[in-house]
This record gives C-alpha cells, structure tokens and sequence, in this order.
C-alpha cells in the first residue's frame, strides 16, 4: 500500500500508457509526462501569487487581495482573465518578431529545466547522464530571451532593465554552477536521480543530505543567494526596479505577453528550488527514516513550497540592494566563497571517514567567512545616509 | 535519423546564412545563436550530450551575450547607412570555401582510413570527467592558467589609471 501511493502517478501512467498499442505507448508516456508539467506547474504559480501577495499584505500589516472568491483564492483566475482580454499593445518602433518571440523563448527554455528534475521516487522525465549540465544549459538560454525583450521594445528603461538582469544573471550564474559542482564532485555524477540516490540513507534515522555537512551548508547558502539572483528576486530585483525602472525589460509588454513574463519568473523559480532541494535538500527523501512511508512526491513538493515561502518572506523583508553593491558582492564575496568551498569540499572528500574532517573543514569556511566579512566591511561606515543630488 | 537530421541542418544552415545577410547587427547576432543552437541539438542527435549541453551553455549562455553587449557598448544597434556589408567581402568568401573545401576533403579522406567500428561507442559524461583529469591534465591545466591570464590582463586593461603619475 504504501509502495502503491508513493509510485500512484507511475502506475496512473503505466495503466492510461497500456490502452495504447505497443508501438505508440513510449511516446504516449512521454507525451503523458510533459502535459502533467505543463498543467501542474503553471496551477502551482496560480496559486503562488496569491499566497505571494497575501503572505506579503501580511508582512505589510495589510490584509492582500480578499474579493475574489473565498479568501480571494480565485483571485489568480481573475486576473487571467484580465491579461487575455487585455488588448496587446505593441510599441510601433519595435522589433516586432524579437518582440513577439522573446517571452515565447523564456517560457519555452524555463519549462525544459523541469525535464530533468527527480519529482519523486522513478519519476523523471528524462534520466539523462548530464541532467546537471542539461538544466544549466537551459538556463543559460533564458538570458537571450531576456536580451531579446529589452532591446526590441526600443525603450530605454527596457534596455537598461535588461543589460542589469543580463549582467546581474551572468555574475551569479558562475557561483550558481561552482556551488553545483561541489555536489557533484561528492556525488560523483551529473545525473540528477543519482545524486538524490546518494543522499537517500540514513544514520541514527537522520537522513545524509549534503545540506548537513560543512562544505554543503556553504555551498547551500552561496547557491540561494546565486538562485535569487538569477531569478531576479528581491533583494536582486534591480532589473525591475519600479523607482528607475518602471518595470525592467518587460515595461512595453501588455496582456498575455506580459503574463507569459510573470509566468516565466515563476516557474524559474520553482525549478530554481526544485533543483535546490535536488542538490542539497536530498530531493525526494524523507527528513528522517521513521517519514520514509510518506510518499516520496510529498515530500519534494513539501520542499519545493517551503523554498517558495522563503523566497516570499525575504521579499517582504529585505531593501533591494544598489548595482554597485549587487556586483561587489558577486565577484568579491560569494565567487571567492565558492572557490574555497569547492577546494574545502575536495578536502573532504580526501580526508575520508571520521571526525576529523568535520573540525577541520567546518574551522576554515568559519574562520574565512568571519575574516573576509570583517574585511570587506572594514571600509563600509554606516551613518546617516547622505545625498549628493538630492538634498 | 535522417529526418531529424536534415530538420536540424536546414535550421544550422538558415541561421548561419541569416547571420550573414541580415543588415540589422542585433538580428544577426541572434540568427548566429539559432546556428549556435542547431549545432547543439546535431551534436545531442549524434549522442553526444557534453558536447551538446557545453555548446549551449558556453556558446549560447557565454558567446552569444557577450557578442550582443560589445554590439550595445560599442557604436549602439543602428545601423549604418552604407550597410553592413566589408568591400572584401569577395576574398572572405574565397578564404571561407577554401577552409571548407580542406576541412570536407579531410573529413572525406578520414573515412577509410580510421577502422571500421560496427558498435557506437558509448562515451559517458563520466569517462570525459576520468580522460579530462588523468590522461589530458595537463593540457587542462595549460588552458586554465591562459584563461586566468586573459582574465586578469583584462582586469588591467579595463582598470582607471589612477593619479596619472606614469
């Protein structure tokens, strides 16, 4: 039984795929497993903003949208609604194809990123050898679409919106790979399953998530300030700075395009922490053994939302940071950080079993990260704020 | 196969064209990531996932932004008046089918020369990682500490010359 509900959606898949004929049933499953994406993870952004906005009304001491159905829970199908009756404007100086593909070539490469996410024990869309490398090629695509946006709505609030995302993604995307690569050089693979494989077992019935060792606590906490960034959440969300701004690089899109913008956001996101969890939270596995009949899908929804909640609450917390400050603290903090957790994990992973390697390892990142943020705060002064333009 | 083949050559080939013809530098730069991604995606047909997933990552992520921001940084996306297009245009032809011609005719040769494998060899990201680190270590290393030099000669390029004491 409980094998049964923790395999469900295979054995839903296998028993739908088997009313087909032989030769058609492997692209039928196929076909199966990319609907179910498509489906499921645009109903979770539905209702992530509305947990968004009213989590963020009640960071803000205000009550968040309440009109819309009960509790305004259909708020989200109101305003789809809205942005598909919306009349689609189109600026007549822009590059009208660029325009038009760009939010297209964002959501298309967001959604491959899912393809190789572990959802659950056996439920992968693709096993691929290279997952690891697969996602972050994906990735990397989304900041062409990004480019593509700003540049062909000839405005220059887009454009600028959209040279400080492309240069804020391709800062962070360096510590967003070396903070992987630590996972993989324990692992010993880029495939996705097996690295949640690898994190599967149990000592005293406390799971061996990477998160729980010294180099993956570090490597943990640089990939969700690099995961942040590359999302352009707050406090990274410069490129879409409302005071300078207006919007960022999707300022001239209206309706659905605008709509397939947020979506995109959104689902980056999701699978930003879906990979997250995948490293370091230990995917799919139970929190302890005594939790392993809980099914295994449960479990990497469970972390997938609490990541969304985190990113919810650091929204409605922290000021959005400067782009001198956003780059300073990319290449002369987080990367430095990053190249010593990876020689920290190399040590680790040489120092073999025992208790030595968890003193040894967890004195030099605590040491460096005390002594580097000494360092680089030693020429900060704070006082009261002083204005050289507007005083 | 096949079919899959000529579908993603046609789009290789149309993006590489398109990335010559186009007059607008901006749109060109974008017809050469479609090449870029046609590449890939021949290179994923023929099972070849790191060479694939690297193109991408590398030439689609890396090169393709890089080529549109020294576009925007230096003379802006107007175009000029007289076209894109060198005078010498007849010349680079000539040198570009002449590097093809070689390149086909060595490809062409190649064949009977190598033996003849019945199996695909399957060529794991894995076995790449174990020959990337044991047998060609060395010119791993080489290629890193040139990069490291490139990185930081450009740090010195691009530094303010402060005071102007020199």
């Amino acid at each position: 039984m409980i094998d049964k509900m923790d395999q469900v959606f295979v054995l839903l898949q296998h028993w739908l795929v088997s009313f087909l004929p032989a030769n058609l049933q492997a692209f039928a499953a196929v076909l199966l497993s990319v609907i179910v994406i498509v489906l499921l993870f645009p109903a979770l952004f539905a209702l992530t903003t509305v947990f968004e906005r009213k989590g963020l009304g009640r960071i803000q001491n205000r009550l968040g949208p309440n009109r819309v159905g009960p509790f305004g829970f259909f708020q989200p199908v109101a305003d789809g609604i809205k942005s598909l009756t919306k009349e689609d404007i189109v600026p007549s100086s822009a590059n009208a194809p660029v325009h038009f593909l760009a939010p297209i070539v964002l959501v298309v490469a967001v959604f491959m990123g899912f393809a190789v996410l572990p959802m659950g024990r056996n439920m992968v869309l693709v096993d691929m050898d290279a997952g690891l490398l697969f996602y972050f090629a994906m990735g990397a695509s989304t900041e062409v679409s990004v480019f593509m946006a700003g540049w062909s709505s000839r405005n220059k609030y887009s454009l600028l919106g959209a040279m400080r995302a492309v240069a804020q993604m391709i800062s962070y995307e360096v510590v967003l790979l070396l903070s992987s690569v630590s996972v993989v050089m324990i692992a010993g693979s880029l495939s996705l399953p097996k690295i949640v494989e690898a994190q599967n077992q149990y000592t005293w019935g406390l799971p061996h998530w990477y998160i729980f060792t010294p180099w993956g606590l570090a490597g943990f906490v640089m990939y969700a300030i690099a995961a942040t960034a590359e999302t352009n959440r707050s406090p990274f969300d410069l490129p879409e700075g409302e005071s300078e701004l207006v919007a960022g690089y999707h300022t001239e899109y209206s309706g659905f395009k605008f709509a397939l913008f947020f979506l995109g956001e959104y689902l980056a996101m999701f699978s930003i922490s879906g990979l997250g969890t995948t490293l370091f939270l230990g995917g799919w596995s139970a929190p302890f053994s005594a939790l392993t009949w809980i099914p295994s899908w449960i479990w990497f929804f469970s972390k997938l939302m609490l990541s969304i909640f985190v990113f919810i609450w650091m929204r409605g917390t922290l000021p959005r940071l400067r782009q001198d400050q956003l780059m300073n603290f990319a290449w002369k903090f987080v990367l430095p950080f990053t190249l010593l957790n990876l020689m920290v994990t190399a040590l680790w992973r040489f120092m073999g079993e025992g208790w030595e390697r968890w003193v040894v390892c967890t004195a030099i990142l605590g040491v460096v990260w005390v002594v580097m943020g000494r360092i680089e705060m030693r020429s900060e002064h704070f006082g009261p704020r002083s204005y050289r333009y507007a005083e | 196969m096949s079919v899959v083949f000529y579908l993603v050559a046609a789009l290789t080939i149309a993006g590489g064209l398109a990335a010559v013809l186009l007059k607008n530098l901006v749109h060109a730069a974008l017809a050469v990531t479609v090449a870029f991604l046609g590449l890939a995606l021949l290179f994923l047909s023929l099972d070849a996932q790191f060479a694939g997933f690297a193109q991408i990552l590398v030439y689609i992520g890396a090169v393709a932004i890089l080529i549109v921001f020294a576009i925007l940084l230096t003379r802006g996306s107007d175009l000029p008046k007289d076209g894109v297009f060198s005078r010498t245009w007849l010349i680079g032809l000539a040198i570009a089918a002449a590097v093809f011609s070689v390149l086909g005719w060595a490809v062409l040769r190649s064949g009977p020369v190598l033996p003849n494998q019945s199996a695909v060899p399957t060529v794991t990201v894995h076995d790449i990682g174990v020959a990337l680190v044991r047998r060609y270590v060395l010119p791993l290393e080489i290629v890193a500490l040139l990069l490291t030099a490139a990185t930081i000669g450009a740090v010195i390029v691009a530094m303010h010359e402060k005071g102007g004491s020199q």
